[in-house]
């Protein structure tokens, strides 16, 4: 949690931040994320530890998280792209209900690669259609977005009652099952790959499987990462290095980006501010609806309401990690792996999660006090006996709890952080050619 | 001028209804099915006292939630978490209620205002959130929604289960008593003449649904509160340097917003259901948005776009007795929605370019030297 808020903190609005910079602002950024994980993955370890609760950091729950990960960090990426241009996207879980539908039916006649183009195309429909409406037509973004998540489940069941109704296995909430599936991934010498039809050794379960203090969780993370990758998912995380090189390090995504702040400014120096709003909202909803296509290519069918609210919970990835890439990936973690420590056996890695839970509002809490903001400090202090508590009190832990954690948590971060969010400044403002801002 | 304006006001309308049922007719084309046929389908079942009696009692929750809705984007705020304080409100209330036993009235009433004061609870911590951390309501009500899910599964599991009985099995509050029954309107009805089909009711929420209107209407354009509300709205920083603060107008709001939400629930649980149970209607409060967009935030409007949907919901029903899939009516419904926003906002621009050109024809006429504008422009 801490490792996503600190990169967002020398904030200008802050006189008392003006003082000489401590050492550890002094420090790069990589350094400074790979210190905060690092203690990051100590806390765990412990509270693994004290809890008894091994699935907490098992390499089987790190990788059911990146899978988890793949769809909300696409949508939430998707949300990037559109509202970096400007356009507020809230339609992103009606176009990754498109998307959904669209890889349903590639892959119900052309395999499931052809699902992952099937999703983009149906999806980057959707964003076209957000674009015509809120660039070309000026309709508020929020309420055009809202009408995209309305209209897609009907396009989409229409569109299924027609196309898959009757065929193989298909119904009108399922398309037919897909021949073949993704490929997955092992890699060898790390996680125990194949070559050819040699089992490579598996030195990172074998660490795993000690289950020692530190060493044996840092080996779960690792192994979450190399083993049993699908390529879908292997596709997500190459695509957050390409959209920071994109947003940042490309003509055209400064371009964009100057849409997101100033389209006035950006018109006068003659970016075509129309064409690229259609362009971020267009790329929006093909990476949505690229979200949809992994979750059809994980169950190999369309199935209804399939993205269930992760196109929301991409657009609060996107609040939460500041409009920024790594940012996104980090809040589409934190759900993804609050999700991943439901579907474990037992609910003793949820428990534990309280127990991280106070520990890490403790933390926060001082350095509340140390930045002398004591409201916060004080409601966090408050907050924090309260999580310990519901951890001693409880040997199990409720389902319906463990369904609202990962958006209570997002709730506080952003009653606590959102001061150091900025979203681009012209973001949600409907804008028209020759118009004085 | 006044009869321009009165067209351009039906213009949008009149031309998203074209859009929709142009775009659902060609979806059905392609399909391979007769838009006549499915028109003609759908028209003819609207055609009774039984469909326009089930219309009502659909849209009259839809009605109240539309109000919720468009009271937060009076003022630009994007109330989203409609649904999950209504179903949050209905379940506490449903459960409150059936601990008590008053006289009919009374009972009725405390399972309203226990209803409202859940609502408005539950909408004041997007309220504050925005107001003292800045938080963007869109996305602390989308939580919240996810939030008030799994927090009314919890208590209705654990705290609130009927455990008495045969439906101690079933996840169901206790069943309120007859006393806390809306009546329904047939007898009122028929004091005045009219006779409804046997097995036919009409909800007596129509009433609750009406004076929520009345009230809505009132408190946007006949008190000051309103004429703030309304300021804030159009042009916020004008409204601040008018001396209206912007932190209050948020939180009581959002507040007066989540207390109608709570009303919403109130229709299926005091006429319908009498319980809240896992089968309780969900995404009322989505329904709630399509509406406001429908009616422009106006009560006359929502009224109408509440029956509209209703209408077509009802009417969707009777498409499969000639074989034509009634999900065409999702799409009819989605369209209808976009198309009226988009509408709305070229007529807008449209209605605008006019005033502006007759602003500039009558300006020019003005000037010294000019002749009459009529000529200058014929004499191009």
């Amino acid at each position: 949690m801490t490792a996503v808020i600190e990169p967002s903190s020398p904030s200008p609005s802050v006189p008392s931040m003006r003082r000489p910079l401590s050492g550890w602002a002094n420090l790069a950024p990589v350094v400074r994320f790979g210190a905060a994980a690092a203690a990051l993955l100590v806390v765990f370890s412990i509270v693994r530890i004290i809890a008894d609760a091994n699935d907490l950091t098992s390499s089987s729950t790190f990788a059911a998280a990146l899978g988890a990960t793949a769809p909300i960090f696409l949508a939430g990426l998707g949300g990037l792209f559109s509202e970096r241009a400007g356009v507020v996207n809230i339609g992103l879980e009606g176009m990754m209900v498109l998307g959904t539908f669209g890889a349903g039916y590639f892959g119900y006649h052309w395999g499931p690669y052809a699902a992952l183009l099937g999703g983009l195309v149906f999806g980057a429909l959707g964003g076209l259609l957000h674009a015509v409406a809120t660039v070309t037509f000026g309709v508020d973004h929020v309420v055009s977005g809202f009408a995209i998540n309305i209209l897609a489940p009907g396009i989409t069941r229409f569109l299924a009652s027609e196309l898959f109704a009757g065929k193989r296995d298909g119904t009108i909430t399922q398309s037919p099952t897909m021949k073949g599936s993704v490929s997955r991934i092992d890699v060898p010498f790390i996680a125990g790959g194949r070559i050819g039809n040699w089992h490579s050794p598996d030195p990172l379960l074998w660490f795993e499987r000690k289950h020692w203090f530190f060493v044996s969780d840092l080996a779960g993370l690792l192994r979450g990462f190399t083993h049993d990758l699908a390529m879908p998912t292997l596709v997500a995380i190459i695509l957050l290095p390409v959209s920071i090189y994109v947003l940042w390090h490309t003509p055209f995504g400064l371009r964009l980006r100057s849409c997101g702040e100033k389209p006035t400014a950006a018109d006068s120096l003659a970016v075509p501010v129309y064409r690229m709003k259609y362009y971020g909202v267009v790329i929006s909803g093909a990476l949505a609806g690229l979200g949809g296509a992994w979750l059809v290519t994980n169950t190999r069918s369309y199935l209804e309401n399939q993205p269930a609210n992760r196109g929301f919970q991409g657009l609060a990835a996107l609040v939460f990690g500041n409009y920024k890439p790594t940012g996104v990936a980090g809040g589409a973690g934190l759900f993804a792996y609050a999700q991943a420590l439901t579907q474990r056996t037992g609910t003793q890695p949820v428990r534990a999660l309280f127990l991280i839970a106070a520990i890490a509002l403790a933390a926060l809490a001082l350095r509340s006090f140390y930045k002398r903001k004591l409201i916060s400090g004080l409601s966090l202090v408050i907050l924090a006996p309260l999580a310990l508590l519901y951890y001693v009190l409880n040997e199990t832990v409720n389902n319906q709890i463990v369904f609202i954690t990962p958006y209570l948590v997002t709730l506080l971060v952003l009653a606590f952080a959102s001061q150091h969010l900025r979203m681009p400044a012209a973001d949600g403002k409907p804008w028209r050619k020759g118009m004085t801002e | 001028m006044n009869r321009k304006r009165l067209l351009y006001a039906l213009a949008s309308p009149a031309a998203a209804a074209l859009v929709a049922l142009v775009i659902s007719s060609l979806a059905l084309i392609v399909s391979g099915y007769s838009p006549f046929t499915a028109f003609k389908a759908m028209i003819t079942y609207l055609d009774s006292a039984d469909s326009v009696v089930a219309i009502v009692n659909r849209a009259a929750p839809y009605y109240v939630a539309g109000l919720a809705v468009a009271l937060g984007f009076k003022m630009g705020l994007f109330n989203i978490g409609a649904d999950g304080q209504y179903r949050l409100a209905a379940l506490l209330s449903a459960a409150a209620g059936a601990q008590v036993n008053f006289w009919a009235p009374l009972h009725v009433l405390f399972v309203i205002v226990v209803a409202i004061l859940v609502g408005g609870a539950y909408a004041a911590i997007p309220g504050v959130l925005k107001v003292t951390r800045g938080v963007n309501e869109v996305v602390a009500t989308i939580m919240l929604n996810s939030i008030a899910t799994g927090i009314t599964a919890y208590l209705l599991s654990v705290y609130l289960r009927d455990k008495s009985g045969r439906s101690s099995l079933v996840s169901q509050t206790k069943e309120l008593p007859q006393s806390a029954w809306l009546p329904s309107l047939n007898r009122a009805l028929r004091a005045v003449g009219y006779h409804l089909p046997n097995g036919t009711v009409l909800n007596g929420y129509l009433i609750v649904a009406m004076l929520a209107g009345v009230f809505f209407y009132v408190l946007v354009f006949r008190t000051r509160f309103g004429f703030e509300l309304r300021t804030t709205g159009v042009n916020p920083s004008a409204a601040r340097a008018a001396g209206i603060n912007p932190g209050r107008m948020v939180i009581s709001t959002i507040v007066l917003s989540g207390m109608i939400a709570g009303l919403i629930g109130i229709g299926p649980l005091l006429s319908d259901v009498h319980r809240y149970s896992d089968i309780f209607p969900t995404a009322l409060g989505f329904t709630g948005i399509t509406v406001a967009l429908l009616g422009r935030n106006h009560p006359a409007g929502i009224a109408i776009g509440a029956l509209v949907i209703a209408g077509i919901e009802r009417a969707g029903q009777n498409l499969n007795t000639v074989n034509i899939p009634p999900e065409i009516t999702k799409i009819l419904a989605g369209v209808l929605v976009l198309s009226a926003v988009i509408t709305y906002e070229v007529v807008l621009r449209l209605t605008q370019a006019a005033t502006v050109r007759e602003a500039a024809h009558r300006a020019h006429s003005q000037l010294p030297g000019n002749a009459p504008a009529d000529e200058a422009v014929a004499a191009k």
